[in-house]
């Protein structure tokens, strides 16, 4: 029956998290018609976090981390195929192997790849990894039961903390490059990132910041780097953790709003076109999307997390069977976790949205406590380490625009909890690696021109 | 009646088989309602969610001025204290107990919790009338809490008497002369803690895979007890390891027996039995109430309820609340987004949640086959006198 959004045919292109959430919810809404989900890994859906944890610790195989299903979508699942473009006039996805996918709407789920040293033929050397694959995963986990005599992690983010953290509890030597002052700093700002410091130092991680790796070293196989300080660092193995891509050039020609920033789209996940026209059968989710959020400043925020991922699946998936008036925003409170080092760092708002911070509850010293961020005189992150059981109320504060400082009385209150620093958080422009949270809301990608299509 | 009394209809003895229609009330009288002693009563879920979530909020009882302040003369457990010292006391608990340090301890006694129901309901034939509570919900939880610390079960009976005795004194209600009360309970509190010191001092060195062993065992320095400290966490453990369980177990048997029809579906399909018990944890939680003092007025739903006043957050109403749970009164194991309040929420989270899920999981699948023919000899069955912690003191049942 055309026109019945519950029917007809929708493909989704990206078979990790938010495409296989979005699968599920689709059928859960009530969508009775074909489903196709496009993955170019040749695995079914898996999940990502524990490949810099339990797997690189030797807890878990790179191959077991396959995401449950909470119901078979009853899917067509075209995986190990690249998509290469959107007709979007044909409504048709094409795919490298030269078929093409008639849709009536379209999910883009294709999230992002580990940004990879600049240099080809250094990163080709045999014992140089990325982290984003489950092979990926699989080859460094080998390369650290080897043993190597010390391991170079290129980036101090929470990809590379997370490596660094996992070596030394392997009884790995470790030396971490970071470009900004301490770890970490581009997602938590100055403050949390002296702990991030101290607590890589405390546990042996030999490591070096405001340099970068000019070079990387090795005949064949990796033997150590260069830094922009002139020294140099030997090492065995080297883990670039410079952030993330955005899977968007094969949208180039498609006249969708996708650039290196992502694909922006509305509060309702619909894609918009190059022009800032919203789509009505194009959407977007996950870590690939940008969209305006009312608690931020509607800015353009592009999130790289796992929960994130899921909400905004399963807000597109609503939208797609549901007409203009039932849709609904994407408004959840972004959130993360990391765990490193024997801590436990999670993180609700936008903590780079944030002028000032205060440590509203234990203490660096303690290392256990909640920071709370505030920008213009209200509440818009918290991050606790070691305290996540505090983040529900904070999330609260932020969902309502609490005034900040946040209000006295809390038990285990830091003498500090007055005391609103600056907080500290990086300009986006100077971003070293891919931000967790990039608000792009003043950073045109590039300058469009209207062309009259001929 | 007047709402300012609900407090006290609710913790009198008379309305313990069914405190229900007295929540509604509650709920109906808006989601804070002062009592006529100065006191607060919440039952609305999502207060009662954001209170147990809030910093400003303290456990300690020692934190209440009103109304009038009784003496406490002990340092009360980590349950009723606030971070960091409350961190601090539950984390070396932790350490023996769950992840990350401990993450197979609890799933590991999984195989003896369900060995342990089998040999209980054995002796169940057909027939033969039982006390679901003195034959099975008590023993289970008692053997597996004794095994879990290390504590021999030739000593059982006497850990029984002490944890009566402290179980009473943390009633909430105006019954009976609390000074004799707390005199006899600080007592039992001072001669199980030396019991279990003394116990533990046996292992030091001497490690037997218990967790008084570990405790006594511990390697990080920072983490160590004292000797007061040791004592007054084995002794929560002990009774929070078992007190409620009981009720849960008794609870589950009287529901299901009521709802024969959610029997049955249960003894078709026991897959559902993990959903059961979460049901039953937000039907008929064996937790009902939990005291909370807020350390500056703070502003709840537009009241302002001032610093140090008592605020009872009443859980098993915010389970039962229409504004967050449809049709909240009926009892189904397969409903979906089952957010109870059962086990708390926030930092005094249950601790001993995984183990009470296994325990509850095994008690209940160990009687199902028993309790198609089976009815109930006396409904409803007589109470407990705790209205916190409410459970049936006896269930005789017909086999």
């Amino acid at each position: 029956m055309p026109g019945d959004l519950k029917d007809g045919r929708i493909v989704i292109v990206g078979a990790s998290l938010a495409g296989l959430r979005a699968a599920e919810a689709l059928r859960e809404e009530g969508f009775t018609g074909s489903l196709t989900v496009v993955g170019d890994e040749p695995h079914p859906p898996y999940d990502r976090p524990p490949l810099s944890k339990q797997v690189l610790l030797g807890q878990a195989t790179a191959d077991s981390t396959g995401l449950p299903m909470r119901q078979d979508p009853n899917a067509d699942w075209r995986l190990g195929v690249r998509a290469t473009g959107v007709d979007l006039l044909a409504k048709q996805v094409l795919l490298e192997d030269g078929e093409s996918l008639p849709y009536d709407r379209l999910l883009i789920a294709t999230g992002t790849r580990a940004r990879p040293w600049p240099n080809p033929a250094e990163a080709a050397l045999d014992g140089v990894f990325a982290l984003r694959t489950r092979e990926d995963a699989g080859g460094l986990a080998q390369r650290l039961t080897a043993g190597p005599e010390r391991v170079l992690v290129i980036g101090g983010g929470f990809t590379g903390s997370e490596i660094a953290s996992a070596c030394r509890e392997r009884g790995l030597e470790v030396t971490v490059a970071e470009r900004g002052p301490a770890p970490l700093v581009g997602a938590l700002g100055g403050t949390l990132s002296k702990l991030a410091a101290a607590m890589q130092r405390n546990h042996g991680v030999d490591l070096r910041t405001g340099v970068t790796v000019t070079a990387l070293n090795g005949n064949g196989s990796f033997t150590g780097a260069e830094l922009s300080d002139g020294s140099r660092v030997d090492a065995d193995v080297c883990v670039v953790a410079l952030g993330a891509v955005r899977n968007v050039e094969w949208l180039a020609e498609s006249g969708l709003a996708a650039g290196p920033r992502g694909i922006a789209c509305d509060a309702g996940c619909r894609a918009f076109n190059m022009y800032g026209i919203v789509t009505d059968d194009v959407f977007v989710a996950g870590d690939v999307s940008r969209f305006p959020h009312p608690l931020f400043g509607y800015q353009m925020l592009s999130l790289e997390h796992w929960g994130n991922a899921v909400e905004q699946a399963e807000v597109a998936a609503h939208n797609m069977v549901n007409p203009g008036p039932l849709q609904r925003p994407h408004l959840a409170v972004p959130s993360f976790w990391s765990t490193q080092f024997g801590l436990n760092i999670k993180s609700v708002g936008v903590p780079t949205y944030s002028d000032h911070v205060v440590i509203a509850q234990g203490s660096l010293e303690a290392r256990r406590l909640a920071m709370v961020y505030g920008y213009q005189g209200r509440v818009t992150a918290a991050v606790t380490v070691d305290m996540a059981k505090a983040l529900d109320y904070y999330r609260h504060l932020i969902e309502t625009a609490a005034p900040f400082p946040p209000p006295p009385g809390a038990q285990d209150r830091a003498v500090a909890a007055d005391l609103a620093i600056p907080s500290d958080v990086p300009d986006p422009k100077g971003l070293s690696h891919g931000p967790t949270v990039a608000l792009t809301g003043y950073l045109p990608d590039r300058r469009l021109t209207l062309v009259q299509p001929g | 009646m007047a709402s300012d009394t609900l407090l006290a209809r609710i913790t009198d003895y008379a309305n313990r088989p069914d405190p229900y229609p007295l929540y509604a009330e509650l709920r109906e009288a808006g989601p804070v309602v002062r009592q006529a002693d100065g006191s607060y009563l919440i039952g609305t879920y999502h207060e009662i969610v954001a209170l147990l979530h809030d910093p400003r909020m303290s456990a300690d009882p020692r934190s209440r001025t009103a109304p009038a302040p009784y003496e406490v003369t002990r340092k009360p457990s980590f349950l009723r204290l606030d971070d960091p010292e409350h961190h601090r006391l539950r984390n070396s608990a932790m350490r023996p107990f769950g992840p990350p340090h401990s993450p197979g301890r609890v799933d590991s006694m999984r195989g003896e919790i369900v060995q342990l129901t089998k040999e209980l309901a054995e002796v169940f034939q057909e027939g033969r009338q039982i006390d679901v509570v003195d034959d099975f919900a008590y023993p289970l939880p008692v053997t597996v809490i004794c095994r879990l610390l290390g504590i021999p079960d030739k000593d059982e009976q006497l850990f029984q008497d002490w944890t009566d005795t402290l179980v009473a004194s943390a009633d909430i209600g105006p019954e009976g002369d609390t000074a004799e009360r707390d005199q006899a309970a600080d007592q039992a509190q001072q001669e199980m803690g030396q019991y279990l010191v003394q116990l533990a001092e046996q292992r030091r060195g001497r490690p037997t895979g218990d967790m008084l062993s570990d405790l006594v065992n511990e390697p990080d320095p920072a983490a160590r007890l004292s000797e007061e400290d040791l004592a007054a966490n084995t002794i929560l453990l002990f009774i929070a390891g078992h007190e409620t369980t009981v009720n849960l177990i008794a609870n589950g048997v009287l529901t299901l027996l009521r709802r024969p029809d959610q029997l049955d579906r249960l003894r078709e399909d026991p897959s559902l039995l993990p959903r059961a018990v979460e049901e039953l944890l937000r039907y008929e939680p064996p937790v009902h109430m939990r005291e909370r003092v807020p350390l500056v007025d703070i502003d709840v739903a537009g009241t302002t309820i001032p610093g140090g006043t008592s605020v009872i957050l009443a859980l098993a109403s915010g389970s039962r609340d229409p504004m967050r749970f449809s049709e909240p009164d009926r009892f189904d194991p397969t409903r979906p987004d089952n957010q109870h309040v059962g086990f708390g929420s926030g930092i005094h989270l249950c601790f001993g949640a995984p183990l009470a899920r296994i325990e509850a999981e095994a008690a209940l699948g160990a009687l199902l086959p028993h309790l198609g023919t089976a009815r109930l000899v006396q409904d409803p069955p007589p109470y407990r006198q705790n209205a916190m912690l409410r459970g049936p003191r006896h269930l005789p049942i017909q086999l």
